[in-house]
């Protein structure tokens, strides 16, 4: 199957990006080198073309139900131009997916929200919220607009100015997970105050044919995905397909540290097995790992404790730039998941020293 | 993007080019190589005294968003190894063909048939075209 590609993938190319196939998307991973990218994000600001992450678009007198039943997080406390973090889960509490659901302007006085599956999920998740809604009589219009949609994520702390200058109107009211629509570069996008890099910033979602407008009118790094996986691994923002994967590795959100975005006061699929998850306690956690020893740990190491025993998988690592050292996130037994706890990684046969280190990693905002 | 590829020395075709000394024959990697790597933060080399192969392994490079084998152009025993990449492993990408070295080694009896095996500068230059 041919990768699909972001609007922009000739301005990048002409950029000297390199790319990468995520998620079945052609995408920038490196435009000047990770280093050089993340820094700009820690110390000023930098662009994302994340264009490659999906929008499923539902309106209508049930939207509300429809979204809430299907995922973790309470959608009925949305206000239009609120915005939350969820995961969807099946009926043994299992992730899905995560995501960001927005609320939108109501569309003919009816409720509407627009959605953002990882990249590659798009269509499995469209087809899951026209099934629920069929099977539970639901009226609700869901549209995958994938194809319509393209998001840049502007990160860092210069981020408030550069998009504040370029914008009519104050976006600068706008708190944390908070979105409106605004006009950017005489563009109208869907501003919204959230981000996967730890520092304050904005994602814009904006038609697909306006992104070369809004994106040359960012004057600042444009940064890879090499670059995001390293400021949203020392964030400690959890990374779909790799700290967990529906298929084979699956896990609750508990056991994945984003039990916040679990409402069981609400109704939805899976709640009643997080309910009882959260009642017995996990077995396994999700922990953050720093190396003692030289080597750096990578998706799919072994970790043992210090009996040379196998105790968990690394599910994601990297060299820290902002920390300069080698930190990772695995999934380990309870008992070993306390901050200070001496572990070892396989390092390509060798057994290296690592410290259990709480997450984020970094002070965030 | 144009990489330098100078053409006092040979290639292999996995990136590592050996350039005859005074001393013996000198080993690193490629600008194409750093390139494609990325930022380099790990450098695990063989100690002094020890033997490579003629396109064998001999040690790994790591960057940020990648794990690499290297590969030795040419056998022989290990005279020197480039200490200074432990704890600058950014030297590599910085001057890959001169201050990023990796291995000084002392060739063997197929030196010649190795370094004929080798590819010219204008063969690696077509081979990463």
């Amino acid at each position: 199957m041919p990768l699909l590609t972001p609007p922009l993938r000739t301005v990048h190319d002409e950029r000297g990006a390199k790319f990468t196939e995520f998620g079945g998307w052609d995408m920038p991973v490196e435009f000047d080198s990770i280093r050089v990218e993340h820094e700009a994000v820690r110390t000023d600001v930098g662009k994302f073309d994340v264009s490659h992450m999906g929008e499923i678009y539902v309106t209508g007198p049930d939207a509300t139900t429809l979204t809430g039943r299907l995922t973790t997080n309470d959608v009925s406390a949305l206000a239009v131009g609120d915005s939350q973090y969820a995961a969807i889960t099946d009926r043994d509490g299992v992730i899905i997916d995560d995501t960001v659901i927005y609320r939108l302007p109501d569309t003919d006085g009816e409720p509407t929200y627009l959605f953002i599956p990882n990249a590659g999920n798009d269509e499995a998740m469209h087809e899951r919220w026209v099934t629920h809604r069929n099977e539970w009589g639901l009226e609700a219009t869901v549209d995958n607009q994938t194809d319509e949609w393209a998001m840049f994520a502007v990160q860092g702390p210069n981020a408030r100015s550069l998009v504040g200058n370029l914008s009519e109107g104050s976006l600068s009211d706008l708190s944390r997970f908070e979105a409106t629509y605004a006009t950017v570069a005489d563009v109208e996008c869907w501003v919204a105050r959230t981000g996967y890099t730890g520092e304050d910033g904005f994602e814009l979602l904006l038609p697909w044919a306006e992104a070369e407008t809004v994106w040359s009118a960012l004057d600042c790094q444009p940064c890879g995905l090499g670059a995001r996986d390293t400021l949203r691994l020392e964030a400690g923002y959890v990374l779909a397909g790799q700290d967990f994967e529906y298929e084979n590795d699956p896990r609750t959100p508990y056991e994945a540290g984003i039990g916040f975005a679990v409402k069981l006061d609400t109704e939805f699929v899976g709640r009643d097995a997080l309910e009882a998850v959260s009642e017995e306690g996990i077995d396994e956690k999700l922990i953050g790992l720093r190396l003692i020893d030289r080597g750096i740990p990578r998706h799919g190491y072994d970790i043992t404790n210090t009996d040379s025993r196998v105790i968990g998988t690394v599910t994601s690592g990297t060299m820290s730039p902002t920390l300069d050292s080698a930190i990772g996130r695995g999934y380990v037994p309870v008992e070993y998941a306390e901050p200070g706890t001496t572990l070892r990684v396989i390092v390509r046969g060798q057994s290296k020293k690592a410290r259990v280190e709480p997450t984020p990693f970094i002070d965030t905002i | 993007m144009s990489f330098d590829i100078p053409d006092d020395r040979r290639y292999l075709a996995s990136h590592e080019w050996a350039l005859e000394t005074a001393d013996g024959v000198r080993v690193g990697i490629t600008d194409f190589a750093q390139d494609e790597l990325g930022d380099v933060v790990f450098v695990e080399l063989p100690d002094e005294g020890e033997t490579v192969t003629h396109e064998a392994e001999f040690g790994v490079i790591e960057s940020i968003k990648a794990v690499s084998d290297l590969y030795a152009p040419v056998s022989g025993e290990i005279l020197a190894v480039n200490e200074a990449l432990f704890d600058a492993p950014e030297l590599v990408n910085d001057d890959p063909f001169g201050e990023g070295w990796m291995l000084e080694i002392e060739p063997g009896d197929d030196l010649e048939s190795e370094l004929e095996a080798l590819l010219s500068a204008a063969e690696y230059d077509e081979q990463i075209a």
